[in-house]
């Protein structure tokens, strides 16, 4: 098994997705098994392939310096489960 | 004045219970473009909004909104890289750093990691003895600034304000070459510099447009670098001493106790000038990053880098060797000149078609020493250019001593107003006159013969006389005029 | 026209034309619409309806069509995939960690769409943030796909992940909607379904305002009931959009005149990877009965070979999760939708996004956190950057020899809801023929061409040059004549 329960438990961790105990097992086994199928990629020889890097033929486009956005912060913190003074509010982070 | 290489420089060594030890430091600098924009979205950047006021949906990272790149920070970036003497990749590429954090909206950074914007460069760092030390730039990159969390506005909450998110930073990444604070604030001041000069970033530390995080080892003498820490964010030249001070000494004690050092992040307390570990940051880092897919490579044009160099203004280091050989000043004036570029336009202002070495004394001495005194700079300098000029104008024509002209100069700085009239009106031009020089030398001699007879075989006595002509005179007489009547009439020849 | 069922019954074009001859109004068109639509919740096709605001936006182009202002889908009553950001209409992804999301802003493609005139029925069910192949991972429930099997009562899958769209549209529900696709998301639910599905070259349509699955693979297009319907509704729908860097600029067609009914002079290439173990013979029989319409219309049939087909599955799985696991990193319980309590911040994250977002969301996050994660980058997601080079190098040197290429949409017909839900790898194999078109970022029609002998819809799938859609519309309305295919799901939901 190429993944084992404490690399799930690191990378859901990593994901912040709560995943109980009884489901790394579970889960260890489900990607093991996608990623040993997708593992099948080593038989390609890619040594002097490039990156696929964009699949449309155009160049990054570059914008203006100038300002024309922003000004609403009621509709910033409108979907927000928590919101105070238009400030966003979360649990206490301790630093 | 010589330029050492870092790594010969053994000359700021530390000294600890069990020998001496070198600290090595690494830099981080953090400095926000200059634009009116952001980076990826067209919301405002200026300093001091109301909360949330100045952010966007891409910047609030709503679902579906998308990045596009602003222009003028891809332009500063490369002005910046070419100050910093680095190379300009004409391809870079903008991956995402990924981490939870509250004020991360998107749950990334678009950062660029594998392939930068600015290679490899240089900064030739001035030390106040004179002397200068390299400092290899390792890169500089793009990236976008996080939200601002506020931690004492609730009990239980914090607060995150959105309005730096997005905000367009350059990372300036050092290479460990700095030995000790001194040299890390004089190379976190010339960066300052050169980006004012260029005009990418304002350099203001207290607003959080510039700030640094440090990375601090040491070592004994000769031996492979030690086990760094990172001190994050620190928004101030003076801080970031006391942070190395203490962290070097910190990093000794456990080393000399037997211990070893944790690579870690840390933070400064300015209240007590002492580093700790981050709770936050504790647990291991797997920033996943690859390559943002909602933006392509960025790919410059040969032409246009060449079209930015040409543009580019005088930097520091060349202003500093043009003030050497067209002012003859010395390496330490010109240095102390050009440290701030409008510093060193003053300067250029006073010293055209005047005695250099004289402006500079007064540029570098009486003024910038007064300025510091009163807290104020060249913006709001209470004494022109133009004025001081004139100002030199007049000790060079003799119509005020040097020492008279510092009396003008200090109602000038206080009162304002044209130095050839607050001589005319305060009645200190300087006595030319010999006739009237003559009267008052006469009237010397002939109230002490006691001393007229002393003199001939003591000619050290002669100032004694001068003393008293300058006293009689209020300080006018011209002193020259002085010596030689004195001599004729004493009879030294 | 007065009988309502009978509006439901006509293309988009059809439509069209009678509103601009004024055989009846919008409002009575979109009413028919929100009737069936009504009628039709045990196919649990929509997230949202949105039945005022449809019937104030036909009243509004009532008005234009009256003055004779008529806009190009003026009075057209559409359904839009929950994952398009409506505003002020809550928008889900079909997920229940964007609870309550109501955008105080509008995506660009559907702002095109309602700039030219469309109606918005409401918004349709999918796959959870668009993940998946048979719409059995939506929070919102399952959709079902209005075909049954001959003779059977089974509830089939509509396909996915753009599942509500495609049953909408097949059921006669909506006009037509909108979909998006990342590994065939619109193609195959469009053969599952018998309808026409069309993925535009990847950025052709804007991706501003679309919930981000796999950014790189994601492109918007349109699910309607004929290959004239699509063209007219992908021509609102595309567009050079400033917002998205990945946006292209080149002119936009009337893609409903490409369609000239013939293939004269055209070469269709047949990609011998494609004919994959245990696919159903009569898959086979209609592919090659496509060869034989292609011939038939003028066009002349090439052999091809696309050797790195086979990798493009596993590459997918690679690059589409690494990308999504990223885009969903927003979804933190801070801005906006579900948030659960806790006085920990990471505990307040992870409680949330382990309630909020499902199983094959989940499972898809960590593995793209897996592959994506310290000293892995290389061997996977490099590795998979990599093969698609090698996948899209297949296809360009076969665009030297040909100017299309025929292939199945799927490798079979619509499965039973819960049939394939424990086995995510036969499920992903689904996706087998269409998803070597996203990876290379190509254009791909779906159409359906005839029934198996179960009574279900298969589909053949155009693919073509990066920007030549105008091609597929052209080979693809050929075809569409050719197969005649005119079959309606009976309307047992109905009785329901
Ligand atoms: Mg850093
Ligand atoms: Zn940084």
């Amino acid at each position: 098994m190429s993944v084992n329960k404490d690399t799930v438990r690191k990378i859901a961790h990593l994901a912040r997705i709560a995943e109980p105990e009884e489901r790394l097992e579970p889960l260890a086994r489900e990607l093991s098994t996608i990623i040993d199928w997708v593992e099948q990629l080593d038989e390609v020889e890619t040594e002097d392939v490039p990156p696929m890097t964009s699949t449309v033929a155009i160049k990054l486009p570059l914008r203006d310096d100038v300002v024309t956005d922003g000004g609403y912060p009621e509709d910033i913190v409108a979907n927000a489960p928590g919101s105070q003074d238009q400030f966003f509010t979360v649990p206490k982070v301790l630093e | 004045m010589s330029t050492k290489h870092p790594h010969e420089s053994g000359h700021k060594l530390i000294a600890g219970a069990t020998g001496d030890w070198e600290i090595v430091i690494g830099l981080e600098v953090h400095a926000q473009v200059s634009s009116k924009a952001k980076l990826f979205s067209g919301a405002n950047t200026e300093y001091g909004a109301e909360p949330n006021s100045q952010v966007s949906l891409v910047d609030a990272a709503m679902p579906g909104m998308l990045p596009v790149i602003n222009r003028y920070c891809v332009q500063q970036a490369v002005r910046t890289g070419l100050g910093l003497k680095a190379k300009i990749n004409t391809i870079s590429v903008f991956d995402r750093k990924n981490y939870f954090y509250p004020d991360l909206p998107q749950g990334y950074q678009i950062s660029q990691f594998k392939f930068p914007i600015v290679g490899e460069g240089e900064v030739t760092v001035d030390l106040a003895d004179g002397e200068t030390v390299k400092v290899r730039i390792e890169r500089l990159h793009l990236e976008q600034d996080a939200g601002k969390s506020i931690h004492d506005l609730h009990p239980d909450l914090s607060f995150v304000d959105l309005n730096r998110s997005g905000v367009a930073l350059m990372e300036i990444v050092s290479m460990p070459d700095m030995r000790s604070s001194l040299e890390a604030a004089a190379y976190v001041r010339k960066v300052r510099a050169i980006v004012r000069y260029l005009g990418t970033c304002d350099g203001n530390m207290e607003q959080g447009s510039m700030r640094a995080d440090v990375n601090v080892s040491v070592r004994r003498p000769g031996e492979p670098l030690g086990t760094r820490c990172e001190i994050k964010n620190v928004n101030s030249i003076r801080f970031m001493s006391q942070a190395i001070e203490y962290e070097a000494r910190r990093q000794i004690d456990i080393i000399e106790e037997g211990g070893v050092i944790k690579q870690e992040t840390r933070q400064f307390d300015s209240k007590t000038s002492t580093t700790s570990a981050m709770r936050s940051k504790e647990e291991a880092h797997d920033y996943r990053y690859f390559p943002d897919p909602d933006l392509l490579p960025l790919e410059l044009d040969e032409q246009w880098i060449e079209k930015i160099k040409a543009t580019l203004p005088e930097l520091p280091d060349e202003k500093k060797s043009r003030f050497m050989s067209d002012y003859g000043l010395s390496a330490y004036d010109a240095g102390v000149l050009v440290a701030e570029k409008d510093r060193a336009a003053f300067f250029e202002r006073v010293a055209i078609g005047r005695d250099s070495k004289l402006a500079s004394n007064w540029v570098t001495g009486e003024f910038f020493g007064a300025l510091n005194k009163a807290g104020l700079n060249i913006e709001n300098s209470p004494i022109s250019a133009n004025q001081l000029g004139k100002l030199i104008d007049l000790i060079s024509d003799k119509t005020v001593s040097g020492r008279i002209a510092k009396q003008v100069f200090e109602i000038m700085f206080e009162f304002g107003g044209d130095p050839a009239q607050i001589i005319e009106k305060k009645g200190l031009k300087q006595v030319t006159d010999l006739t009237a020089i003559e009267l008052e030398i006469d009237k010397v001699i002939a109230a002490h013969p006691g001393k007229v007879a002393q003199v001939k075989d003591k000619p050290k006595m002669m100032g004694w006389f001068v003393g008293q002509v300058m006293q009689s005179t209020g300080g006018k007489a011209n002193p020259q005029a002085v010596n030689q009547l004195l001599r004729k009439k004493l009879g030294l020849g | 026209m007065t009988d309502n069922s009978e509006l439901t019954d006509l293309t988009l074009a059809q439509a069209r034309d009678g509103l601009r001859g004024k055989a009846f109004t919008a409002r009575e068109l979109t009413q028919s619409y929100l009737n069936a639509m009504n009628d039709a919740d045990a196919l649990n096709c929509f997230i949202t309806k949105t039945p005022d605001k449809a019937l104030a936006m036909a009243d509004e182009a009532d008005t234009r069509l009256m003055r004779g202002e008529g806009r190009p889908l003026d009075g057209l009553p559409l359904g839009i995939k929950d994952l398009f950001c409506t505003q002020d209409v809550l928008t889900t992804a079909g997920s229940h960690i964007l609870d309550g999301f109501t955008p105080r802003y509008e995506s660009t493609v559907t702002n095109n769409l309602w700039q030219d005139g469309a109606v918005m029925l409401g918004k349709l069910n999918m796959d959870e943030f668009a993940m998946g192949s048979s719409n059995e991972n939506s929070y919102y429930g399952p959709v079902t796909n209005p075909w049954r099997r001959s003779g059977g009562e089974t509830k089939l899958v509509p396909g996915g992940s753009s599942g509500g769209s495609a049953a909408a549209v097949a059921a006669g529900l909506v006009a037509a909607a909108t979909g998006t696709d990342t590994g065939g998301s619109i193609r195959q639910p469009a053969a599952f379904t018998g309808i026409v599905g069309m993925k535009p070259t990847y950025g052709r349509c804007s991706r501003w305002g679309i919930v981000a699955f796999a950014s790189s693979l994601d492109q918007a297009g349109p699910l309607a009931r004929s290959v004239q319907d699509s063209a007219l509704l992908l021509t609102s729908m595309v567009g050079h959009d400033p917002k998205d860097s990945t946006s292209i600029n080149a002119p936009v067609p009337d893609f409903e005149s490409a369609m000239t009914g013939e293939m004269k002079g055209l070469r269709v290439g047949i990609p011998k990877e494609y004919r994959v173990e245990g696919m159903p013979e009569e898959i086979d029989r209609y592919w090659r009965q496509g060869m034989d319409w292609c011939r038939a219309a003028g066009a002349e049939i090439v052999d091809i070979s696309l050797p790195h087909t086979r990798y493009a599955l596993p590459a997918y799985y690679i690059v589409a999760p690494a990308e999504a696991s990223s885009n969903l990193a927003r979804y933190d319980g801070v801005r906006y939708g579900l948030r659960c309590k806790s006085d920990d911040i990471t505990d307040m994250y992870e409680q949330t996004r382990s309630q909020g977002f499902g199983d094959e969301v989940k499972r898809r996050v960590l593995m793209g956190t897996y592959v994506l994660s310290a000293g892995y980058y290389d061997a996977y997601y490099l590795k998979a950057q990599k093969v698609r080079t090698l996948i899209s190098r297949d296809f360009s040197q076969a665009f030297n020899k040909v100017d299309l290429i025929l292939t199945p949409t799927a490798p079979d017909a619509a499965f039973g809801i819960g049939e394939k839900a424990n086995d995510p790898i036969s499920m992903y194999l689904n996706d087998v023929f269409t998803v070597p078109v996203n990876l290379a970022g190509l254009p791909g029609l779906s159409l359906p061409v005839g029934l198996n002998a179960q009574g279900l819809p298969l589909g053949l799938q155009l693919i073509g040059k990066a920007l030549d859609e105008e091609t597929l519309f052209r080979a693809g309305g050929a075809l569409e004549e050719a197969a005649g295919f005119n079959a309606t799901p009976t309307r047992w939901w109905r009785d329901v």
